[in-house]
């Protein structure tokens, strides 16, 4: 090959071996920008367990706590109320909560450990509103066939007061059961459970 | 005297130039950029979005100067701009009217632009940049709005960010990367700060000058969508065209005239619009435990809204919420696909059939619709009339490429009428 001609051959494999480092090598510069969206240490720390105390909220009552920045609801419910959620569920998406978030102690119409008590992240799982606690069956807002339960105002989903989706609704599964424990009769605590794996 | 004030000015522009491509510039988009002489009232706002992404610029500058992007002092450090800061209610007031008249004037630019056509060949890229500046300008104001921590800032934050947990599979993966909290957080505020005041700023003013550029490459489009190119006279310039400057700079000046004082008037007398431009939840400090009775978003944003509430049925496998999200998405990118839906053979309104007006009137009133719909609690009644609107708003693009076809046009005349 004489001196003054041009291998295009090795000048192509020469440019896009260099695009293809830069490439690389640009996509690795970018791990620590994408990496640092990531909730920090201290974010992380802050999102530890809390702890409730549950003798003090009367039957009907719902007490809120904060858990990962986001509301949990304790809330102790009447017989009365315990006996409609085994009624109507044909209102309900979800009513064996087979498409939810909660853990396995919680997969019954009741959704708890305690069937009086039920913890709930009150958070709806549509789009992350705080639906408002409308207890009363007798609610003239909500209408007729009103149980009780939850109504978010920000897109209108309705839920049970065991956080169960009714059907028809934007919101696609039941609401959250946080992963949580009895430490005695009287405390919980929020954000860990007994169970393997939650 | 004043002659040799002149003369060393002259001097000093050609020492410039010697160096700087001064009057190339000035000439090719001001002194000697030829605009179509048949422009009318629609081409006002092009300008006018400038006049106002200026001033956002500025009061933003120095809203910057007192405001603190921390949880626990972002909130009251805007009541302190607001009370204590020597004028500050007034840049305040400047920078959220503004923030709504930068959607009026840009929404009206962007019916100007269907309305005549300006989409269609050669301007494809110029409305695809267009259009890139009206999301970028959404987020902008999405970001935004949660600096004030306000109530509505929280939770208008908290939708958004979990419409990409309804992403399959890395949606709650995703929106905890975009919060970089649990919930909206310290966190997330000082990201959107950062976003508000430095990112998307660049973003915009990169996109604007794209913008301009293209249009003065491709030429304005006019009222009756001739080709003013088409028509030169022996110097090359086209006959029916006259110079940016003096002739619309001029014309522009009143209608500048004509903005600041309705903004003025807005500033003045009705700053919160009647909760419309500053939404009264939103003068109630963030609390991450109780969300409001009634959230809806600012007034811009509610057609968009209004579509993702439509979405209460599950079909095709799919959760509701999942296709609230992508007809949302849908909503917005449909703009972009006009240039290649519209099969019609002329460009302006004037020379199109029945067929099409109907049609665009439709989506207006559909598009106006939705967006009322957007800021009231939703009832079953509405839910059924949102999801009307939907299904015509998404109609209008679906079928334009048969509609425009099928329409009968009229002939279009060789000069500007």
């Amino acid at each position: 090959m004489s001196s003054d001609s041009i291998d295009m051959g090795r000048r192509q494999f020469l440019t896009g071996t260099a695009t293809v480092l830069g490439g690389v090598g640009a996509s690795v510069a970018a791990i620590p920008f994408v990496s640092s969206f990531q909730p920090s240490a201290r974010a992380k720390a802050l999102g530890a367990p809390v702890e409730a105390n549950i003798d003090q909220i009367e039957p009907g009552q719902r007490v809120t706590y904060k858990w990962r920045g986001k509301p949990v609801w304790i809330i102790r419910r009447t017989e009365e109320q315990l006996k409609a959620l085994e009624e109507s569920t044909d209102v309900l998406a979800d009513p064996e909560s087979t498409m939810s978030t909660q853990p396995v102690f919680a997969e019954n119409s009741w959704r708890s450990l305690n069937r009086e008590y039920l913890v709930l992240v009150g958070i709806c799982t549509h789009l992350g509103c705080s639906p408002s606690f409308r207890p009363l069956s007798s609610d003239e807002i909500m209408g007729a066939d009103w149980q009780g339960g939850f109504y978010c105002p920000c897109h209108g989903s309705k839920f049970d007061l065991s956080g169960r989706v009714y059907a028809g609704v934007p919101a696609p599964t039941n609401m959250e059961v946080p992963p949580h424990k009895y430490l005695t009769d009287t405390r919980i605590l929020i954000g860990e459970s007994e169970e393997a794996g939650s | 005297m004043k002659s040799v004030v002149v003369k060393n000015l002259v001097r000093l522009r050609d020492w410039v130039d010697d160096r700087f491509p001064l009057m190339q510039l000035w000439n090719e988009h001001v002194g000697q950029y030829y605009a179509p002489k048949n422009l009318n009232f629609w081409y006002y706002f092009g300008v006018l979005s400038l006049v106002v992404l200026v001033i956002q610029i500025l009061t933003g500058i120095w809203l910057v100067m007192n405001y603190k992007p921390d949880a626990n002092f972002a909130f009251a450090s805007v009541e302190y701009i607001m009370r204590d800061v020597d004028w500050g209610w007034l840049i305040r007031y400047m920078h959220s009217t503004g923030s709504s008249f930068f959607f009026i004037v840009i929404y009206l630019h962007m019916f100007r632009g269907i309305m005549y056509g300006s989409y269609q060949k050669p301007r494809e890229l110029l409305w695809i940049l267009g259009m890139c500046l009206y999301l970028a300008l959404m987020a902008e104001a999405f970001f935004g709005y949660l600096l004030p921590w306000g109530q509505m800032s929280y939770w208008g934050a908290q939708v958004i960010i979990s419409l990409f947990g309804a992403i399959p599979f890395v949606g709650e993966t995703l929106s905890l990367w975009i919060r970089g909290d649990y919930v909206v957080s310290d966190i997330t505020l000082n990201r959107f700060f950062a976003f508000h005041v430095i990112a998307l700023p660049f973003a915009i003013a990169g996109l604007v000058v794209l913008h301009i550029l293209a249009l003065h490459h491709v030429g304005s489009n006019n009222p009756d969508g001739i080709d003013i190119k088409d028509n030169k006279n022996a110097e090359g310039n086209p006959v029916d065209g006259i110079r940016f400057h003096p002739y619309y700079t001029t014309k522009d000046a009143p209608a500048v005239v004509a903005l600041l004082i309705l903004m003025a008037a807005v500033i003045f007398f009705a700053p919160e619009m009647g909760g419309y431009f500053l939404e009264h939840n939103n003068f109630i400090p963030a609390d991450s435990l109780k969300t409001p009775e009634h959230i809806a978003p600012v007034w811009y944003f509610t057609p968009f809204y209004s579509i993702l509430r439509a979405n209460t049925v599950n079909f095709f496998m799919v959760p509701a919420k999942l296709w609230g999200v992508i007809f949302m998405g849908l909503g917005t990118i449909s703009f972009f696909l006009l240039p290649w839906l519209d099969k019609g053979r002329v460009r302006s309104i004037r020379y199109r059939g029945w067929i099409y007006k109907t049609a665009l009137g439709l989506f207006v009133v559909a598009f106006l619709i939705l967006g009322y719909l957007g800021l009231l609690p939703p009832t079953p009644m509405r839910t059924a009339l949102a999801q009307v609107c939907t299904v015509v708003y998404f109609l209008f693009f679906l079928l334009m490429p048969f509609y425009t076809k099928w329409d009968k046009t009229k002939p279009v005349p060789e000069r500007v009428t």
